[in-house]
């Protein structure tokens, strides 16, 4: 394992950092988390900025090291987070880019990469939510489109979205694998309908989308016809692969702010407390350099996280819930209190088990993929 | 910063990689740049010079069968010398291998793994300071945490034994003496080596759960087919990874923060994770001749040297209070 960093991405951190100290005071304030319109033109805003300054890329042209190194930096300055732009820039943009034809990536990259498309991802349906290959949407092929009905849920960002990655079933008598076709959904085409759903935290961070004879497009397709499954698996290896490096900085800060917080208040006396926060830190410690061993994981195996991913994710996912427990006990009675700081994290931090694969899944795929256990039931 | 390897150019970033196809552990084989040779030489050396040693003291059987009175294999801890174990970190102008942390913290990875027993750590730490520890000729004890590993078989011990008194240990390869007054400021090193002892036990009962899980037959199919069994087979694999990771960076960096993250991590993937080996094994693991008990036993021992997780949980939050400051 080496942790040492070349003249280069040395050079790379200075430059970065130097430039964000200069941008970030400059930075409107924040929008409300109820304030769609207002996230959408912020996080669109703050993209362009990365974009003309030359950062725009980092997750796709940069070697998973820079890549790293701008998480890291962007996060400890308190930068803005990738927000609207999560999936175009970390999911759908990677998946075209590695699966797409030349005219497709024409198409979308720039538009992502300036801020001006935002996507969100149309995989989970009321019966497909972990299970995904149980998707029933359907898709027919109508000449030079597809026609495509069915519903998709949970879909966060889908109200302020121009594209969605869709997973439609185009070949219902195949096995559940297989099938599978991966598109393009214009979100402003006819028949699409979005329904805001209230999440336990109270804000309306995702949607149904309600899908009504949708053309969508032959060229519009990514990957083969029924070859959507392949896709995907570039796709979901993204997200519990990298996707979540940035998040585990982030919490690293707010865990000092936990330990500023509790000397203030305290609580630092406590010497359980004092000491589940050292043990805090012990683990986003070990899960920043189990970062760094995916990405290089990835880095010799061609760009393309593995299973080890799932290892990180399961891990991450609870530690992140931890830390918000943590949260609670440095704040005292204050933790009920919406008002105050990290409630409202810890609200969402109940979703981390859940998103992008549940803990139960991920350990069925360690089992399998990586322990080579028989298929379970 | 440091890195690991002697090998020209610039090594991985990643010591080996997080998935294996059968949780072995033997690392290297997904990482593509110079310097990974290296690592995998080293970590191929390592594996096959504690197959040696496995083999030369029976096993996990031979260990059973010496349970009943344990003795200090002296053949064996001269072997041990001859490979450089005590010796690895000496500079070569003083006979020693001359490598560093790393390579160090590889070997004691494989030592855990194959249970070698008697004070590793404290004779290793010796080598330079007492003459014949670097070549196995002299086995050095070391009062660490109100604890004594291996006092009567020692020829030196290092600390102060007043009121030493044997106890009836628990891990019957480990014998121990009680020494009230010996407690003692943790060694970073000591500290770091004995988490890469607890993450080569994470990693063989890791490899015994699934070898277990896969053969295993109840109920007309591999217990490993049932959820809750291979649940708990990929918790001990998402803990040992991550106190791989942890344990590799702090090798490398030597931080003292790091040392203790890695030391907090590994005790925890050793002993729940021989704990979860044990419950997979059910009844065929609570016998005397089942491994497993060993494993969990020696990482129980480990679990009291100083540097342990109430220090390490102490040293964190103050290494956090100081950065916040």
């Amino acid at each position: 394992m080496d942790l040492s960093y070349t003249p280069e991405e040395e050079d790379f951190r200075a430059r970065l950092r130097d430039w964000l100290a200069r941008v970030l005071p400059a930075l409107p304030p924040k929008p409300s988390p109820d304030d769609w319109p207002g996230r959408r033109a912020y996080d669109l805003g703050w993209q362009r900025r990365l974009h003309d300054a030359g950062y725009a890329d980092v997750h796709w042209d940069a070697s998973p090291t820079l890549r790293l190194i701008f998480l890291e930096e962007t996060e400890r300055a308190g930068a803005p987070y990738v927000g609207a732009n999560f999936v175009g820039l970390l999911h759908a943009g990677p998946t075209i880019a590695a699966e797409g034809t030349a005219e497709q990536r024409a198409r979308w990259l720039p538009p992502i990469l300036r801020g001006e498309e935002v996507w969100c991802q149309g995989f989970s349906e009321p019966d497909a939510g972990s299970d995904l290959a149980a998707l029933r949407t359907r898709a027919r092929r109508d000449g030079d489109a597809y026609v495509v009905t069915g519903s998709k849920i949970w879909t966060s960002h889908a109200e302020v979205a121009d594209w969605c990655e869709l997973l439609v079933r185009t070949d219902p008598g195949a096995p559940k694998h297989r099938g599978i076709t991966w598109l393009a959904l214009p979100m402003d085409a006819p028949g699409v309908t979005v329904r805001p759903l209230r999440t336990l935290s109270g804000s309306a961070e995702f949607a149904e989308v309600f899908l009504d004879e949708v053309r969508v497009p032959v060229a519009n397709r990514v990957g083969d016809e029924n070859d959507g499954w392949r896709v995907t698996m570039v796709t979901l290896s993204f997200e519990r692969g990298t996707a979540f490096a940035g998040e585990v900085v982030a919490c690293r800060r707010v865990l000092g702010e936990l330990a500023v917080e509790a000397r203030k208040n305290g609580r630092w006396d406590d010497p359980a407390l004092r000491r589940r926060l050292g043990r805090l830190n012990a683990e986003f410690r070990a899960l920043w350099r189990l970062t760094q061993w995916n990405v290089s994981a990835a880095e010799a195996s061609g760009g393309v996280p593995g299973p080890g991913g799932s290892v990180f994710k399961l891990r991450y996912s609870h530690a992140r819930q931890e830390l918000y427990d943590a949260a609670a006990q440095v704040l005292g009675p204050d933790c009920l209190d919406l008002d105050r700081p990290w409630a409202l994290e810890r609200l969402s931090s109940l979703s981390y088990t859940i998103a992008a694969g549940t803990s139960q899944v991920q350990h069925s795929i360690i089992a399998e993929r990586i322990l080579g256990l028989p298929k379970g039931r | 910063m440091v890195r690991s390897g002697k090998g020209g150019g610039r090594p991985s970033r990643s010591a080996s990689a997080g998935a294996r196809a059968d949780g072995s552990g033997a690392g290297g084989e997904r990482v593509g740049r110079a310097g990974a040779d290296d690592e995998r030489v080293g970590r191929a050396g390592a594996r096959g010079r504690s197959a040696g040693l496995a083999e030369r003291g029976g096993g996990a059987a031979g260990a059973c069968r010496t349970v009943e009175s344990p003795r200090l294999d002296r053949a064996l801890w001269r072997v041990l010398g001859d490979l450089g174990f005590f010796s690895l970190r000496l500079p070569e102008a003083h006979g020693g291998v001359g490598l560093g942390l790393p390579e160090a913290v590889l070997l004691f990875e494989e030592a855990g793994r194959a249970l070698v027993p008697g004070p590793l750590v404290a004779t290793h730490l010796a080598a330079g300071a007492v003459p014949g520890a670097a070549t196995g000729e002299t086995v050095v004890a070391a009062v660490d945490g109100g604890l004594v590993e291996w006092l009567e078989e020692a020829d030196v011990v290092r600390g102060d034994l007043t009121g030493a008194v044997p106890l009836r240990s628990l891990d019957p390869l480990t014998p121990l003496h009680r020494v009230p007054a010996g407690r003692v400021a943790s060694d970073p090193v000591a500290v770091l080596l004995t988490a890469a002892e607890q993450l080569g036990t994470a990693g063989r009962v890791c490899e015994l759960a699934a070898q277990h899980a896969r053969a295993r037959e109840q109920f007309g199919r591999p217990i490993g087919a049932f959820q809750a069994v291979a649940h708990l087979c990929a918790g001990i694999l998402v803990r040992m990874e991550t106190a791989r990771a942890a344990v590799y960076a702090a090798a490398v960096t030597a931080d003292p923060a790091d040392i203790a993250a890695a030391r907090i991590l590994a005790d925890e993937a050793a002993v729940h994770g021989a704990r979860d080996c044990l419950q997979v094994h059910g009844g065929m693991g609570f016998t005397w001749e089942s491994e497993v008990h060993l494993h969990l036993k020696r990482a129980w021992v480990r679990t009291q040297r100083a540097g342990g997780v109430t220090e390490s949980e102490e040293a964190l939050a103050a290494a956090l209070a100081a950065e916040t400051a």
